[in-house]
């Protein structure tokens, strides 16, 4: 059995007087695509970021790789750090710097490459995502919603990491965009072997991307499994989300179309 | 456009208050008075209301209506099936439960004083976390000197040290014409007229000098650290370098402090010469002080020690304000209010922290390089 990229366990929450997590335990494996879905406040976001080590836990273990977050020193962290990538929901490019600088920035960061690796580096992850090398030297302020994700998803990509984790990546999208992003995610992952954790409110995007679900409700993640298991269980949450109207089309919208 | 018309008309039987017309904002904003007097009066009447000719009414009008008849639908109305939903909608919201207005405690005033206590208290404690956080850095970086931030040190010298050049020398050369002017009317009076370059030169080597490219440079770039770092922290840059594994101390704080602690130091030693060059030629002017004697009189009336604790003193300013700006920065929350907020209160605490730091070299300094 491969070992777990990402394990949480017994992980508790609290802002104030609210528990937003008590007893929550998951454990994705390698090569999977997980959705992390839940109602609005059920602190989806909040675990992400304690995920990527932003936020500290009330309570509670989390390890990616089967090592924690924190402790040992710089360079561990570092490191550590460097096998992972997150696409933020807006983005988070840095707005001093251009495109290609954007996605250089790790590279340089890891000071083991020269300018002409890099820069070659950055060609190949712009086509990656689907730009063009002119695209380039436009500044974060110059694109469009749809093309910052795209230069986002390729900087968190800059380093190679072995896993992936975003937040609402379609958000703010238009259908059409928000589908074609889906697809090069998708078409990335199977490329590059990532295992891919998202926090997504979109069915469209969970349904196309995710090979596995996470339910986040009553402070833990109330059912782990595949769409068509998690769609049996029957807890109010769940009807709601998956099993209204709309959420049907979508799901039959998907099964048909061809990928 | 129809205006908003009421027409009161006795009938047997009782009066009748006919409405017809357009009862909108737009309409009824101008003469609002007016028309509610109107309707008090048809109202006190317990007239019929015939609203059967409305042409159009919205919340605004019914509003009015609604509060003329009481809060309630009165016995004799006429009206349309769709503008009586208008008004069953208000009813609906009337009888939605108030929100609960939570009792001020008895204990407000203590609370207000103890919850600002506590915030005191805190920044305090993540400051003194943030000056050890640039010790483990500083620390870090000489064991590791591959890791030091070259480029954002260059960055922010030139920036918050070069940039600040011409507005300093402006501050220092005029300050240095006042300054001498103004003792110059004071020394005439007793001759002592030579004493001029003791005033002078003391006083804006030791004291003005440092502090006014301090105030300067805490306005100048302590605000617009404060503000990049809060920028950053609102669009998630901050979060995004942390991910990546780059030390935000290491990456935007250390260069920060670092490159204030050098540029001020050496803005003090520029400003304080141009100030001395103000006070120069204002001397010559009004005390026909020849610029030869000055240069002379200078080293031997103020000690070499002053231009030491001068220039420590710059350190210590610079390295305090790029501290207290990193401090507000980061604690911008992700709104404008905050983000304003906490601009003012980094460059109002820089200053008054370098007014602080002054009194206490002044006290630790009174034995050290003053004549006599």
């Amino acid at each position: 059995m491969t070992a777990a990229v990402i394990r949480i366990e017994d992980l508790a929450t609290r802002f104030g007087e609210t528990w937003i997590h008590n007893g929550l335990n998951l454990e994705i494996a390698a090569g999977e695509l997980v959705s992390l879905v839940g109602g609005s406040g059920s602190g989806k976001t909040t675990l992400l970021r304690q995920v990527i080590g932003l936020l500290l836990p009330t309570r509670g273990r989390i390890e990616l790789f089967g090592q924690p977050l924190f402790g040992g020193g710089i360079a561990r962290e570092r490191a550590l750090r460097q096998r992972f990538g997150v696409l933020f929901q807006h983005g988070a490019l840095f707005s001093a710097f251009n495109v290609f600088d954007n996605i250089a920035f790790p590279l340089r960061e890891l000071k083991r490459y020269d300018e002409d690796a890099i820069h070659d580096l950055v060609m190949l992850k712009l086509s990656m995502v689907e730009l063009l090398p002119r695209h380039g030297r436009l500044m974060p302020a110059e694109l469009s919603g749809g093309m910052v994700k795209r230069v986002a998803l390729a900087r968190a990509l800059a380093l190679e990491p072995e896993l992936l984790l975003l937040d609402e990546p379609t958000a703010g999208l238009d259908p059409d965009r928000s589908d074609s992003f889906v697809r090069l995610i998708r078409m990335l992952s199977e490329e590059l072997g990532l295992t891919v954790m998202l926090v997504t409110h979109d069915l469209d995007t969970l349904a196309a991307l995710s090979t596995r679900v996470a339910v986040l409700a009553e402070q833990r993640i109330l059912a782990y499994g595949a769409v068509d298991e998690i769609m049996q269980i029957d807890h109010p949450f769940i009807r709601n989300f998956f099993l209204s109207e709309r959420s049907v089309r979508a799901l039959q919208n998907v099964a048909h179309a061809p990928l | 456009m129809s205006a908003a018309r009421i027409e009161l008309t006795e009938q047997p039987g009782g009066r009748l208050a006919r409405l017809s017309g357009r009862w909108t904002l737009a309409t009824t904003s101008q003469c609002a008075a007016e028309l509610v007097a109107r309707l008090d009066e048809a109202a006190r009447a317990e007239s019929t209301w015939d609203c059967s000719a409305l042409e159009a009414i919205d919340s605004a009008g019914a509003m009015l209506l609604w509060r003329a008849w009481g809060r309630t639908f009165p016995e004799l109305l006429l009206i349309r099936p769709e503008h009586r939903r208008v008004f069953e909608r208000i009813d609906l919201a009337d009888h939605e439960p108030r929100a609960v207005q939570v009792p001020l405690s008895p204990l407000q005033g203590v609370m207000v004083i103890g919850a600002a206590s506590i915030g005191v208290v805190r920044h305090l404690v993540d400051f003194v976390a943030m000056i050890g956080q640039f010790a483990i850095d500083l620390l870090h970086l000489i064991r590791v000197p591959a890791d030091m931030p070259w480029r954002e040190i260059s960055a922010n010298l030139y920036k918050s040290g070069v940039r600040a050049m011409p507005v300093t020398a402006l501050v220092g050369f005029l300050i240095g014409v006042v300054l001498s002017y103004l003792s110059a009317l004071q020394l005439k009076q007793f001759g002592a007229d030579i004493f001029i370059v003791n005033i002078i030169g003391l006083g804006i080597v030791r004291e003005l000098g440092p502090v006014l490219v301090a105030i300067l440079v805490a306005g100048r770039s302590g605000s617009a650290m404060t503000a990049q770092l809060g920028v950053m922290r609102v669009t998630e840059e901050i979060d995004a370098l942390s991910t990546m594994g780059v030390q935000r101390g290491l990456r935007l704080i250390f260069p920060k402090v670092a490159a204030l602690t050098l540029a001020l130091p050496l803005l003090v030693l520029w400003s304080t010469a141009i100030a001395l060059a103000g006070g120069m030629v204002s001397a010559q002017v009004q005390l026909d002080i020849s610029y030869g004697f000055f240069f002379q009189t200078l080293p031997r009336v103020v000690p070499v020690a002053n231009l030491w604790i001068g220039l420590a003193k710059g350190a210590v300013f610079g390295m305090f304000i790029a501290l207290v700006a990193c401090h507000f920065g980061l604690r911008v929350r992700p709104n404008t209010e905050s983000l304003s907020s906490n601009t003012t209160a980094s460059v109002v605490t820089a200053i008054t922290v370098v007014i602080i730091l002054d009194a206490i070299f002044a006290i630790a300094t009174r034995s050290i390089g003053l004549p006599g």
